[in-house]
């Protein structure tokens, strides 16, 4: 913090802050609660030397729902938005579509210690189109005081789920038929080995692998261990289900940390945190990426304030305090090494975020046409209730045909 | 002027025939024609744009995220879409809910202005009640439903009689039940309001006149109250028809399309909103627009001409 506000105060000597060539930067984000990224835009406007002021434009909460908005006004050129908050498996498509702008060299050097896997959300057609600004990822939670130790497996966690039963034992996952599930999918599949895409439009999918990641998704559906509203389960659902007791085990975002404590002191007593499960024991998991990654739209008439805007915003600083009230994980990986990460932020877990994020496989979202996957993939999968965990020959051939479907962007979806 | 109709040809006399036309009708019909115009041509203007560029939409090859591609591809979009299980699919599941909910609403609809009409007491605290459901937004009533039937935080999994654990949304056949129930919710006093304005132009005498020839009162709904009810009729369910068509709020916030529960516009959305696919997306539309249009159009014939005749019945 003291940082940021003696760079802020040598960045602040150069005028007064006259009000005349003063821009508005309109940042179309969703609404982030914590109020971290609004300090941060609080920060960098006071900072410009009065060169810009942000005004937050808020999306809805819903990952769909921002895209749509933003999509909308996108594709009608409107000239009213600067700054964008995007979805890590955005870039691709908002960069084909010619929505935004390619990030000037000066900037590229301010994402030099960032994580690649992360860095690499932010690309199409190695060109970087979008700055990360927060990260995020997938844990095993679990309850100590129902499992001596965290479950290494999917495979181990199924059985200690069928000794506790399920009054005690339910796992909590996203499998609604919308992004999470793709999520989850795409996680599990990668942790197998294999991977959805080899290329913008080439399928990778290695058949024994990704049949081995299905079975395992379609013995969870077909467990009584797993939450009764499995098949319309989010985020959120999956959360409060954690809170009300009847879970030992959820793959959630760390933003389940912070609510358990306020909302179920008695559960959060017991949390624990490990890594996403291995699909094939011994070889490391791949878990979920998550995030939000800033460009600036090409329509906007304010392109070199939106840029500097950004290249504040993404300070080590605004990161930590970012991370520090909306417990979002950083990008910078410099940031990791700031006690107040494991003390605070991530008590005692903050390695393991880190090799979290360093591991994560990201979605195919180097396809521009990553939404028809997406839905491709949803269209497969759903309900995992029906992947029969015996045979999922079945599942993969379906997944194949839709995702091949997706990639020649032929028929309905 | 369907009053002064009402009062012209009395039920039960002959009507006048259809070729032959009074010279009093021809212009009434001509002063009808000419008080409509302004109203056709205002509609035509607003209306005509969208569906032509839409129709236009159609034959090309568009989409948002590939600039680059375009171009006249024909009728190669619907060649897609009809072409496609999905659409079928779709096409099949949105008539199962209109068939199912407007036949429902329609009975219910009928007890409960029947109901409405003949409340002695607190008739305006009756009719304002029956009438809040239509009063919430659909958004809103589908969101009330999927929460009550969600089996973590909702309350009908605690009913008697009802599984603790049952997945309402985790099967097709229970997904189609739920949905089906907050239309027929949420829509049915929207047809008992139509129906009840249907009741409210029959005149009394004619109920007197049945008593006093001893006509029960199930001959007095038959003979009496359907055959006059005919236009209201006509156009409560082709209103509750063409919206049940439409059926979106209701699926895209339960299950949105899962369970294979996707209706047509379900459909048009995830081509248009979600693909950006403008071409695909334009001509589901234009299909939908082509079936809503169909369904005018058998209605209106099915049902003949508004006039009621005496003593016949065509359902």
């Amino acid at each position: 913090m003291a940082v940021a506000t003696s760079m802020f105060a040598v960045a602040a000597c150069g005028g007064g802050g006259s009000s005349s060539g003063r821009v508005t930067l309109n940042w179309f984000i969703f609404n982030e609660p914590s109020g971290g990224v609004q300090a941060a835009a609080k920060k960098c406007s006071a900072a410009s030397d009065g060169q810009y002021t942000i005004k937050f434009q808020y999306l809805p909460s819903q990952a769909d729902s921002q895209r749509e908005q933003l999509v909308r006004r996108l594709g009608a050129k409107d000239s009213s938005l600067d700054l964008l908050g995007l979805d890590v498996v955005w870039t691709g498509e908002f960069a084909n579509a010619g929505w935004i702008e390619p990030v000037p060299a000066d900037l590229q050097d301010a994402t030099k210690s960032d994580f690649p896997s992360v860095l690499n959300t932010a690309k199409f057609e190695n060109k970087l189109y979008a700055v990360p600004i927060w990260s995020n990822t997938q844990l095993l939670w679990y309850r100590k005081d129902r499992v001596p130790t965290a479950p290494k497996t999917w495979d181990e966690m199924l059985q200690m789920a069928s000794k506790l039963g399920p009054a005690k034992g339910q796992i909590q996952v996203q499998a609604n038929k919308y992004e999470g599930l793709v999520v989850w999918a795409n996680a599990m599949i990668a942790s197998a080995g294999t991977s959805i895409l080899a290329g913008p439009e080439k399928i990778a999918l290695d058949e024994a692998k990704t049949e081995k990641a299905l079975a395992l998704m379609g013995r969870l559906g077909r467990s009584p261990e797993h939450a009764p509203n499995i098949d319309t389960s989010t985020e959120d659902t999956a959360r409060l289900g954690f809170e009300s007791g009847s879970s030992a085990f959820m793959i959630n975002y760390p933003f389940v940390y912070p609510s358990a404590k306020s909302n179920a002191p008695a559960v959060f007593k017991q949390i624990a945190a490990a890594k996403f499960p291995q699909v094939d024991p011994g070889r490391p998991s791949k878990p979920p990426l998550g995030g939000i990654n800033i460009a600036v739209s090409a329509y906007s008439h304010h392109q070199a304030a939106a840029f500097a805007a950004v290249k504040c915003l993404i300070q080590p600083a605004n990161q930590l305090n970012i991370a520090k009230l909306g417990g979002l994980p950083p990008v910078d990986a410099s940031v990791y090494d700031q006690p107040a990460l494991n003390k605070d932020v991530y008590p005692g877990f903050a390695d393991l975020i880190k090799q979290s994020i360093q591991d994560a496989a990201p979605r195919p979202s180097e396809s521009p046409a990553y939404q028809d996957l997406s839905l491709a993939i949803q269209e497969a999968l759903h309900p995992v209730t029906s992947i029969d965990p015996n045979n999922p020959k079945a599942a993969y051939s379906k997944l194949k045909d839709k995702v091949q479907q997706a990639v020649d962007r032929k028929g309905l979806l | 002027m369907s009053s002064t109709a009402a009062t012209d040809v009395v039920p039960g006399t002959a009507p006048s025939g259809k070729g032959k036309l009074t010279e009093k009708t021809r212009a009434e019909r001509k002063l009808g024609l000419m008080l409509c115009a302004p109203a056709v041509v205002m509609m035509l203007l607003v209306t005509a744009y969208p569906i032509v560029y839409a129709i236009i939409l159609s034959l090309q090859k568009k989409d948002l995220r590939f600039p680059a591609e375009g171009g006249f591809v024909g009728l190669s979009n619907y060649i897609t879409v009809l072409g496609s299980s999905l659409w079928w699919q779709s096409v099949f599941n949105t008539a199962f809910i209109t068939v199912i909910s407007v036949a429902i609403e329609l009975v219910i609809g009928m007890a409960v202005a029947l109901i409405m009409h003949r409340a002695i007491f607190g008739r305006g605290l009756v009719r304002t009640s029956v009438l809040i459901p239509y009063g919430i937004v659909t958004v809103v009533a589908a969101f009330a439903w999927f929460y009550a039937f969600d089996p973590g935080s909702g309350f009908v999994n605690h009913l008697p009689l009802i599984a603790d654990n049952k997945a309402w949304f985790g099967g097709r056949f229970s997904s189609f039940a739920v949905i089906i129930m907050a239309e027929v919710w949420k829509t049915t006093p929207f047809m008992a309001l139509l129906l009840l304005a249907g009741l409210a132009t029959i005149d009394e005498s004619l109920y007197e006149a049945a008593r006093v020839d001893g006509a029960s009162a199930w001959q007095r709904f038959t003979r009496i109250t359907l055959p006059l009810l005919k236009p209201a009729l006509l156009v409560a369910l082709l209103f509750r028809t063409l919206d049940a068509f439409r059926v979106f709020d209701s699926i895209f916030i339960m299950t949105k399309g899962a369970q294979n529960t996707e209706s047509v516009s379900i459909v048009g959305y995830q081509q248009l909103l979600s693909r950006l696919n403008l071409g695909l997306g334009s001509a589901v539309s234009v299909l939908i627009f082509l079936i809503v249009l169909l369904i005018a159009f058998a209605f209106v014939k099915g049902f003949g001409t508004t006039v009621p005749k005496g003593g016949g019945q065509e359902d």
